[in-house]
């Protein structure tokens, strides 16, 4: 415990006179006449699709159809057909083979097209990350301006982990050309309801 | 091992090849322009800037009771909180979980900190390696070269490069230099990596004291691949990461990737607040010299970085002096600034390697006021003895002469007939000032004379 004690010691008597906090007002920052199209443009600009939908009934047909089809994959949307509640505990390997993932998001972000999704909606931590391609549905009025927003309606220390997730997985290492699909999911689609 | 060369030095053989030095120089430019268009596209961008830098001061000037409640937090999150004095107590730290846990496969996203350590190079020597995930990083680990950016690791490397890298490790098709085609070679062989990964280590971007809880940002999705599939992670974190509250995070993301790449948010930005079932948490917290850097009044402001690049993008020195001549795990202006600290020695040529331009502090989303501190750091440097004499010398002969007229004057008269009549005194490689320029043409007259003769009469 000796480190611990140095460094906060050393912090106490190496710290500066004490400043205040600034307030921050969610009111002077930037406004959006359509924050619906504006998620929409910025999504799609990052490399995701955004699709606004009357209601879930195609969802579930394409749903049905790729399970038919023999397709693996993993629905946590309960209006689109049944939830598979046993992925916690599967393993990386087993959730490595999976195509398509469905999803509900609690809210969307105007200003940079990003959705926020507790651990309880995704399953299993790895779900939104190791799946091939992953699909989200959001209210379309869970969609709020910006990240002030955001953060008044999520409860980030509520569960084991949460994430902000904007557009497919992406890389720009190799002399910055844009590649998508890095090591996260190769595409992402927006359904906003 | 062999000499570390200084900044100037290696600079001089970064710039030898010329083409490859504009495309550098150009590229980098480019992602400035990124975070142009980002930063304009926010009507309160100013007032951003003003949030964060101001929070930044608050938390260091509290940093103590800040540190105590995350720790608090985080061991009530069930998070394991490891204390770090150095980086050689860092890596043992690591090391001891490794041993403990009998561990052989080990994946890393992106850590300055880990770097800043030399935690890589500790545990190779132990027989313990590691397997880094992010893509120009694995690049980098693959021809065994440090990162020479911290957010893009391999902007060095053009795609043949990266090509032949990967036709010798993972065997691809030699002369393919398909960005696309490469990254699913690298996607492929890395999914391979996470899926069967004991231990996942990453950095932390922020930690929030009120919730215990940390934030790890990445694009391709690397950190979240590792943690999420590894039954043990690690989050190695500089003391200077935390941040009061979880609203706080608002304003440190929104400007994070807009400075960094100009994009309006990173991909993933994963929120870390308890274990999974059955997973372990750690959590290392350094010092490795923060603590001194806290009690520089004049530097100390530089523990405000959040590690976005942006000074980098726009340094003319950065740009054309490329990330490996900065001998240190953080380069350009900011490095500059943070590693004197770290080792004054060896770091004394940093502070140097700038042209005081002050485009960095422009740019920087925290305004920590970089390009005071790399002349403040001249002034120490100096006063320490740190500095080559030569350097000394001339800097006191040029005070001596501007502090007296009358040799001032001489002195011009003689070097301007110098230069007309014997040109080839100045032009020639022992001039330094002739590296890479033409000198200019010697003017006829002084201002002064100049201005005596047109003005006076």
């Amino acid at each position: 415990m000796s480190a611990r004690e140095d460094i906060l010691k050393a912090i106490t008597a190496n710290k500066p006179a004490l400043v205040e906090l600034p307030v921050i007002d969610s009111a002077k920052v930037i406004q959006y006449n359509d924050i619906v199209q504006q998620f929409k443009t910025v999504l799609q600009s990052i490399g995701g699709t955004a699709i606004e939908l009357t209601d879930l009934d195609a969802l579930k047909t394409e749903l049905e159809a790729k399970k038919a089809a023999g397709e693996v994959v993993v629905n946590r949307i309960a209006e689109i057909g049944t939830v598979d509640n046993s992925i916690a505990a599967l393993t990386a390997t087993e959730l490595a083979a999976v195509e398509v993932a469905y999803l509900k998001a609690t809210l969307g972000v105007a200003e940079n097209g990003s959705v926020w999704l507790y651990e309880s909606q995704m399953g299993n931590r790895l779900l939104p990350f190791i799946c091939q391609h992953l699909v989200i549905v959001i209210d379309r009025n869970s969609i709020v301006t910006t990240m002030h927003h955001a953060y008044k309606q999520v409860d980030t220390a509520k569960e084991g982990f949460g994430v902000f997730l904007a557009g497919p997985s992406k890389t720009a290492d190799i002399e910055q050309s844009l590649v998508i699909g890095a090591h996260g999911a190769r595409s992402l689609i927006v359904y906003i309801v | 091992m062999s000499k570390v060369l200084t900044h100037a030095e290696a600079a001089e053989q970064f710039i030898a090849d010329e083409p490859r030095t504009d495309w550098h120089n150009d590229t980098l430019w480019f992602v400035r322009q990124k975070r142009d268009k980002a930063a304009h596209g926010l009507p309160e961008w100013e007032q951003l800037r003003e949030w964060a830098s101001q929070i930044k001061n608050h938390t260091l000037s509290n940093l103590d009771q800040y540190l105590v409640e995350f720790e608090k937090n985080a061991i009530a999150n069930g998070i394991t909180v490891h204390w770090a004095a150095n980086g050689e107590e860092h890596n043992r730290i690591i090391y001891d979980i490794i041993q403990k846990n009998k561990i052989q496969k080990i994946v890393k996203s992106k850590s300055m900190l880990t770097e800043e350590c030399g935690m890589n190079e500790f545990l190779h020597g132990k027989g313990i390696d590691i397997v880094d995930t992010d893509l120009g990083e694995r690049i980098v680990q693959f021809r065994k070269e440090p990162p020479s950016h911290i957010v893009l690791p391999a902007i060095h490397l053009k795609k043949k490069d990266v090509s032949d890298t990967f036709h010798e490790h993972l065997h691809t098709e030699k002369g393919n230099n398909d960005p696309q085609y490469l990254t699913e070679a690298a996607r492929q062989h890395l999914r391979k990596k996470f899926v069967e990964s004991e231990l996942a280590i990453t950095g932390v971007n922020f930690a929030v004291a009120e919730t215990g809880g940390f934030v790890v940002c990445t694009n391709e999705g690397n950190a979240d691949m590792g943690t999420h599939a590894a039954k043990i992670h690690i989050a190695c974190m500089g003391f200077e990461k935390i941040i009061p509250k979880a609203e706080h995070l608002a304003v440190f993301l929104r400007l994070l990737a807009r400075s960094a790449t100009g994009q309006p948010i990173t991909t993933y930005s994963s929120h870390f607040q308890k274990p999974r079932e059955g997973q372990e948490m750690h959590l290392v917290i350094v010092d490795n010299g923060r603590t001194k850097q806290l009690g520089r009044a004049d530097f100390r402001n530089s523990l405000k970085c959040i590690r976005c690049a942006a000074c980098f993008n726009t340094c003319p020195v950065y740009r054309r002096s490329g990330g490996h001549s900065y001998h240190t795990a953080v380069a350009g202006p900011i490095g500059s600034i943070l590693n004197p600290n770290i080792d004054m020695r060896a770091n004394a040529d940093l502070p140097f390697a700038s042209t005081l331009c002050g485009s960095c502090s422009n740019v920087c989303p925290v305004k920590i006021d970089i390009h005071e501190q790399l002349w403040k750091w001249r002034q120490v440097l100096v006063a320490e003895g740190y500095v080559d004499t030569t350097k000394k010398i001339g800097l006191k002969g040029m005070a001596f002469v501007l502090a007296h007229p009358a040799i001032y004057r001489f002195a011009g008269r003689a070097g301007r007939a110098v230069m007309r009549l014997f040109p080839f005194v100045l032009n020639n490689k022992l001039n330094p000032w002739y590296k890479q320029r033409e000198m200019p043409a010697p003017p006829k007259q002084s201002f002064r004379d100049w201005y005596i003769k047109n003005i006076k009469s």
